[in-house]
């Protein structure tokens, strides 16, 4: 495939995520970060929220499995994946997040165990879709050229 | 003649009393960053060092208060090595395990060594209530996370401008103090006819613009344009 048509590719593959919300303003403040001193930001970045998030997942699947239910521990995990979901720009997973303190302030098991299924799903969609960004730039870095801008026209 | 005598004069006496008029070490501004998220303080790293500081990040109050040297289980002197530069503007998360930011900011403003050192809070919680806290407190400022580049860029432009405006205050004292020895050593009287605004208003004007190009890389109109990173590059 062309140089051409693999960085349209990746333009065309940006503003889907973000017409489908995966994506929020926050994930192109981390973009203007990124220059030729810093390379990799991006990538380090999300990579980190990936590593942390797993962490995260795996303490509320345990503490959800508790006879008794600390919910102060898992709203405090939830709040912390919220956070760091937000600072990436993760915007579905963020949201996720979202509904599921609610369910920890009122003290719904159920309702919280639904949440961290959703949970789970949303970090699984966002990382698959990261890994087809990070691909197509490393597509067009291999072919000698630069990665385009996002520009959002909406 | 007075004109050279003031030059010779400023030459000799640039650390007068301990204070370092060269403007080089006062165009960064060293930021102590606490955060208990790898991510964030990773993000506020980035944001801080784009934007021309220094940047020392931990990940909880205690070790902020341990890298001041306020920590009351650490005797300061264990702290030495640690310490070592000045810091000139603290940003924190709000919430945090064990010490809490706003713990953290009572505690910087309660001691007498800290207390000057301006305080920004970051909060993914934008509560009013919590807002009013910190800034009864003595806070600078607050932040609702995520922080952009803006948001730093703003409190980094403000902070540099009351350094700036504290250091020359700080210098017209000791140019004054300056030609008052110097008087009294040599009943120089061509030194007393000379004003000390002069002095302090012919070295003014330039560090400030010098400090806009140092501490503002990017232009307020490209901020935040996606288009920024393009043009960045074309031009590096």
């Amino acid at each position: 495939m062309e140089l051409v048509q693999i960085q349209r590719r990746l333009v065309d593959y940006t503003k889907s995520l973000f017409m489908e919300g995966f994506l929020d303003a926050q994930f192109l403040q981390l973009q203007q970060l990124q220059d030729d001193s810093n390379p990799d930001f991006v990538f380090e970045v999300v990579s980190l929220f990936f590593e942390d998030s797993e962490k995260l997942l795996n303490e509320l699947t345990i503490a959800l499995d508790q006879p008794n239910v600390d919910f102060k521990k898992i709203d405090s995990h939830v709040h912390q994946l919220k956070g760091s979901s937000s600072s990436i720009g993760a915007q579905r997973v963020k949201n996720a997040c979202i509904a599921f303190r609610n369910y920890c302030d009122v003290q719904n098991i159920e309702g919280c165990l639904t949440c961290l299924q959703q949970v789970k799903q949303e970090c699984y969609l966002v990382k698959n879709k990261f890994e087809t960004l990070f691909r197509l730039e490393q597509q067009i870095m291999a072919s000698g050229g630069s990665v385009p801008t996002t520009e959002l026209g909406f | 003649m007075a004109r050279n005598g003031g030059v010779a004069w400023m030459r000799t006496t640039e650390k007068i009393d301990g204070y370092d008029l060269s403007t080089s070490d006062t165009e960064e501004v060293h930021v102590l960053a606490v955060d208990d998220s790898l991510v964030d303080r990773k993000v506020i790293e980035r944001l801080l060092r784009i934007s021309s500081c220094k940047v020392t990040a931990v990940d909880s109050g205690r070790r902020a208060l341990q890298y001041l040297g306020l920590d009351e289980e650490i005797q300061k002197k264990e702290t030495n090595g640690f310490d070592g530069l000045k810091v000139d503007l603290i940003i924190t998360d709000y919430c945090m395990p064990g010490m809490t930011g706003y713990e953290l900011l009572k505690k910087v403003k309660e001691s007498s060594a800290f207390r000057e050192i301006p305080v920004v809070i970051m909060s993914s919680e934008n509560v009013i209530a919590r807002i009013d806290r910190c800034l009864e407190k003595g806070a600078e400022d607050f932040i609702v996370k995520p922080v952009k580049l803006s948001d730093v860029k703003r409190i980094i432009d403000y902070t540099t401008t009351e350094l700036r405006e504290g250091e020359q205050r700080e210098g017209a004292r000791a140019r004054r103090r300056g030609i008052n020895k110097r008087k009294q050593r040599e009943g120089d009287d061509d030194l007393s006819s000379s004003p000390p605004s002069t002095l302090s208003s012919s070295t003014s004007s330039s560090p400030s613009s010098s400090i806009q190009s140092a501490t503002a890389p990017l232009s307020p109109s490209t901020l935040d344009s996606p288009t920024r990173r393009l043009k960045m590059t074309s031009s590096e």
